[in-house]
């Protein structure tokens, strides 16, 4: 079960070479700044674009090989499109878009059930309305329905939150943790937001300036010390855990994950729930003893495992091992020197803010 | 007063109009989508010999089409050996010099509208599973449907409007060939302008209301 794909594309002053394995289920998100080549990339996966000597697999099934000249067109690709911009037929109503792709799918192929896509995105009341009537994150959630009503294997989505206020996003993003959880498929989503990213992405590939930087498991592939130069300030991890516990009179949870536990805000989520909790390099600092008379609730014994410096000249990156999870931290170099930190040290992570991101 | 010749050379120019509009419409559209949407360099070439009668005065155009359709030309030696005759001087050879002379102003509104609706539509078609031919049919033609309404109007009412065309094709054979237009031409030459009035003032009031419901009812250029 995997997404094969390689490509290259070369245009004047622009070129994107790509050779991927994917999981065959999932989100994989393509992040990068614009002009990366994810878009590109995605449209060669779609065959909207075409790319000579390209390759696409799909869970065993060989989309294009253009080596035994093979190119499916994209309308026989059994896949689903979001486009950044809605892109629904403005001619048509809310329902007659829904139901475009649904006729068109011979009732033998169909493997969703209509009636719980619409209630999943929240349909029943849009149905009637033009999609000129239609707010940013409606219409978005409306292509979404349309895209998966094809009962597609595969769900390439492009930005399909950038046009969107933040309002609108937090509208949309629990749909698409729903999505999350419920698809059997593969879906592929591009993103230059690190927030979506961390809270939808299984499988993360990093691409820049045409070329795949990195590719991997989230967690593993936030915690590479050559990438999250280029994150900035967003550098930082995503852990799975879930809720152990809840301190109503603190108004605080804990969540436990591989290495340890972390206190977070109680966001009112039932124990037992799987959740998402990011932590950003910036508040994560080093102490040689575990303090005691400090504010900060989470501390944890780690290990150094590598250090790195960052990009501004003051700075170092400190990737590090809690139980097996991994952490990373940004310290100033002269820290780095006073600490005599290296590989291997055994030291306390204290961890000023933990995200809980659904 | 409005009499036998007036009815019969309305009924010629409706019949005329209307079914160069449809004829118009039917190869409009393909020129017009080809020309909206290629990258060949061609497209300069196509372009400006669509846009000629736009420019040309229409008894140049009337000329070399009577040449062409003429017992000598390459269109005559085509119908003549469908065994059709020749068009001059025939309903059938105004129809084909009218759709010749009305096409850019069907052309161009289609080509526009096209090129308005841009890439993305088609795309998100293909995406949900529709073949070219079907995505064309089911959101291209529906999106473009502002355009068919100016290119359709704009098609009639030019073709109403011709004159030196006719008179080099069709001549001025009552029933067959002789339109308002001609007609008019015939009242003055004869001097009788009070019914020249009649049939003048018909036609400004004519295109007109046409001009005025393209204006009124065309939301293509407010919406984009």
């Amino acid at each position: 079960m995997s997404l094969v794909a390689r490509f290259q594309v070369a245009y004047p002053g622009y070129a994107l070479e790509a050779d991927l394995n994917l999981p065959g289920r999932g989100v994989s998100a393509l992040f990068g700044p614009s002009g990366s080549g994810k878009s590109t990339l995605l449209r060669c996966v779609a065959g909207l674009t075409r790319a000579p000597g390209g390759y696409l697999e799909v869970n065993g099934q060989i989309w294009q090989d253009e080596a035994r000249g093979l190119f499916l067109p994209p309308h026989r690709r059994a896949l689903g499109y979001v486009f950044q911009e809605a892109s629904l037929f403005s001619h048509l109503s809310v329902k007659r878009n829904l139901d475009y792709g649904w006729k068109r799918i011979a009732p033998a192929q169909r493997r969703v059930e209509r009636e719980h896509i619409l209630e999943l995105l929240g349909m029943a009341p849009l149905l009637e309305r033009k999609p000129d009537h239609l707010s940013g994150g409606e219409r978005q959630r409306v292509a979404i329905a349309r895209a998966l009503l094809t009962s597609p294997k595969l769900l390439l989505m492009d930005e399909p939150l950038s046009a969107l206020d933040h309002a609108r996003k937090q509208e949309i993003l629990p749909y698409l943790e729903r999505l999350h959880d419920e698809l059997e498929i593969p879906l592929v989503y591009v993103s230059h937001a690190p927030d979506e990213v961390a809270r939808l992405a299984d499988h993360l590939v990093v691409l820049e300036e045409g070329r795949v930087l990195a590719s991997g498991p989230l967690t593993e592939t936030l915690a590479r010390l050559d990438l999250p130069i280029r994150l900035g300030e967003d550098a930082g991890v995503v852990l799975a855990g879930r809720i152990a516990e809840r301190d109503a009179a603190w108004h605080l949870a804990r969540v436990d994950f591989g290495g340890g536990s972390l206190w977070v805000r109680d966001a009112g989520l039932p124990l037992g729930r799987e959740v998402r909790v990011r932590i950003l390099a910036r508040d994560v600092s080093l102490a040689l003893q575990a303090h005691q008379g400090t504010s900060i609730l989470n501390m944890l014994p780690a290990r150094v495992e590598e250090l790195a410096e960052d990009a501004h000249p003051a700075l170092a990156l400190a990737r590090l091992d809690v139980g097996g999870a991994p952490l990373v931290a940004r310290l100033t170099r002269r820290s780095v020197a006073t600490l005599a930190l290296a590989p291997g040290q055994r030291l306390w992570a204290q961890i000023k803010a933990v995200a809980l991101i659904g | 007063m409005v009499g036998q010749p007036e009815l019969l050379a309305l009924w010629v120019t409706l019949k005329l109009a209307s079914l160069t509009t449809v004829l118009l419409l039917l190869i409009g559209t393909p020129i017009a989508w080809w020309l909206a949407r290629t990258r060949s360099g061609l497209k300069g070439l196509v372009g400006a010999v669509v846009a000629l009668p736009l420019v040309l005065p229409p008894t140049v155009l009337g000329f070399y089409l009577l040449l062409a359709m003429g017992p000598a030309g390459p269109i005559g030696h085509l119908t003549d050996a469908l065994g059709l005759g020749t068009l001059p001087f025939t309903f059938a050879g105004l129809v084909v010099a009218s759709t010749f002379y009305s096409l850019p102003f069907v052309v161009q509104p289609l080509q526009n509208a096209f090129q308005a609706i841009g890439e993305r539509p088609l795309e998100a078609a293909a995406t949900l599973r529709a073949a070219p031919l079907d995505a064309f049919f089911s959101v291209a033609l529906p999106l473009a449907r502002p355009g068919y309404l100016t290119a359709a109007v704009l098609g009639f009412a030019h073709t109403v409007g011709e004159f030196g065309v006719v008179l080099m094709i069709g001549g001025d054979i009552p029933g067959q060939t002789r339109v308002l237009s001609v007609l008019i031409y015939d009242q003055v030459e004869a001097g009788a302008y009070a019914r020249a009035h009649w049939l003048a003032a018909g036609l400004v009031v004519f295109a007109f209301l046409v001009l005025l419901a393209l204006y009124r009812f065309n939301p293509a250029r407010q919406e984009r």
